[in-house]
C-alpha cells in the first residue's frame, strides 16, 4: 500500500449562479482590484493509503459522487500526488 | 396515525412540528435519529434547523444519516413524508426529491413572510387549498433556491409535481416576489410519488392562531391526517 494525498476540487457547473463570488467580486472592486470574474470552488485533501494512484483516485472519486459533490450543482476533478515525493 | 419528527444535531423546528401537528389534530413524537424510526411510524417529517452547521452543504450531512436509509424505505412504502426548510435540503440531498436547494440569491439568509402559490391542489399536501390559492407563509433560510437543470424542471412541471411558486399577494408568480432566486419560484416540490413532498416555507410556523400570524400552513400539515 501507499500512501496518497487526493486532491478533490468542487466547483459550481458553468451556469449555475454564485451569489458568494459575486459578493466576494464585487468587495475585491470596491478595494480598487480589476477584474473580469471570480469563481469559488472547495477543495479537499483526502489522505488515503491504496494499492496504486488510480484505486486513490477512483475511491476519492466515489467520495465526491456520494458526498463532497452535489451532481445537480457542481463539477469536480481529482488530483492524486504520492505522499512525500 | 403516528407522526416521527426525526430530530438531527442541530434540528431546531421538531418541536415546534410536534404542536402543530397536535393542532390539526396529528399525533406526532420527536424521535433522535441514532435511535431509528418506531416500528408504529405512520408519516415522517424532516423539520427545519441547522442538521450538522450545515456543513459541506445545508442537509449534506443529515442526508447519510443511517436513519435516511429508513426513511427512504417508508416513502418507497407509501409512507407520508415531509420535508420543511433543513428537512427539504435533506430531502433534495438524500435524493427524495429532485434538484438543490442551495445559496439565496441576495447571498444572504432571510427572515419573513412570503406568499405562495398552489400549484397542485390534488395531493395531501395541498387538499386543503385550490388551485391558484394564495397562502402566506414563513421563511427562514439562507440556502433555499431551488435549482435543477432544465431538462428535470420541465420534466417537473409536465409531470405536475411543481406544490407551490413564491408570488406577490394577488398570486402574481414575478421576479420580485421570488425571495431567493428559485428556479420558476419554486417553493415546494413532490417526490416521484406524492406521498413525498419537500417545501422550504415553514408550515408548522403558520399553525398557531394563538401566535397572532397566519395559520394557511395548517393545510399542509393536514397531508398527514
Amino acid at each position: 500500500m501507499t500512501a496518497y494525498t487526493a486532491t478533490v476540487t468542487v466547483r459550481l457547473k458553468r451556469g449555475v449562479l454564485d451569489p458568494e463570488a459575486d459578493t466576494t467580486q464585487k468587495t475585491l472592486e470596491r478595494l480598487g482590484f480589476e477584474l473580469s470574474d471570480l469563481r469559488s470552488a472547495d477543495q479537499f485533501e483526502v489522505d488515503l493509503d491504496a494499492e496504486s494512484a488510480d484505486a486513490a483516485a477512483e475511491r476519492a472519486d466515489e467520495m465526491a459522487q456520494r458526498l463532497l459533490a452535489n451532481p445537480t450543482l457542481h463539477d469536480y476533478d481529482v488530483v492524486v500526488e504520492e505522499q512525500g515525493v | 396515525m403516528t407522526v416521527s419528527v426525526v430530530q438531527f444535531g442541530g434540528s431546531n423546528c421538531d418541536r415546534d412540528a410536534v404542536r402543530a401537528l397536535d393542532r390539526v389534530g396529528v399525533d406526532a413524537e420527536r424521535v433522535w435519529h441514532e435511535d431509528g424510526l418506531p416500528a408504529d411510524s405512520e408519516g415522517i417529517v424532516l423539520p427545519g434547523g441547522f442538521s450538522y452547521g450545515d456543513y459541506l452543504r445545508a442537509g449534506a450531512m443529515a442526508a447519510h444519516s443511517p436513519v435516511m436509509d429508513e426513511v427512504r424505505a417508508a416513502a418507497e412504502d407509501g409512507t407520508p413524508v415531509l420535508g420543511v426548510c433543513n428537512g427539504a435540503q435533506i430531502g433534495s440531498e438524500s435524493r427524495l426529491t429532485p434538484g438543490a436547494f442551495t445559496t439565496n440569491r441576495s447571498a444572504r439568509f432571510q427572515c419573513e413572510d412570503v406568499y405562495l402559490r398552489v400549484e397542485n391542489a390534488e395531493t395531501p399536501w395541498t387538499d386543503a387549498y385550490d388551485e391558484g390559492d394564495v397562502i402566506e407563509l414563513p421563511i427562514a433560510h439562507g440556502e433555499g433556491r431551488f435549482e435543477i437543470d432544465d431538462a428535470a424542471y420541465e420534466q417537473l412541471v409536465d409531470d405536475d409535481r411543481v406544490l407551490f411558486r413564491y408570488c406577490d399577494a394577488d398570486g402574481n408568480v414575478t421576479d420580485a416576489a421570488n425571495p431567493n432566486g428559485s428556479k420558476g419560484n419554486v417553493a415546494g416540490i413532490l417526490g416521484e410519488r406524492e406521498n413525498v413532498a419537500v417545501l422550504m416555507p415553514h408550515p408548522e410556523r403558520a399553525a398557531l392562531a394563538e401566535l397572532g400570524g397566519s395559520t394557511d400552513g395548517q393545510g399542509v400539515l393536514e397531508g398527514f391526517a
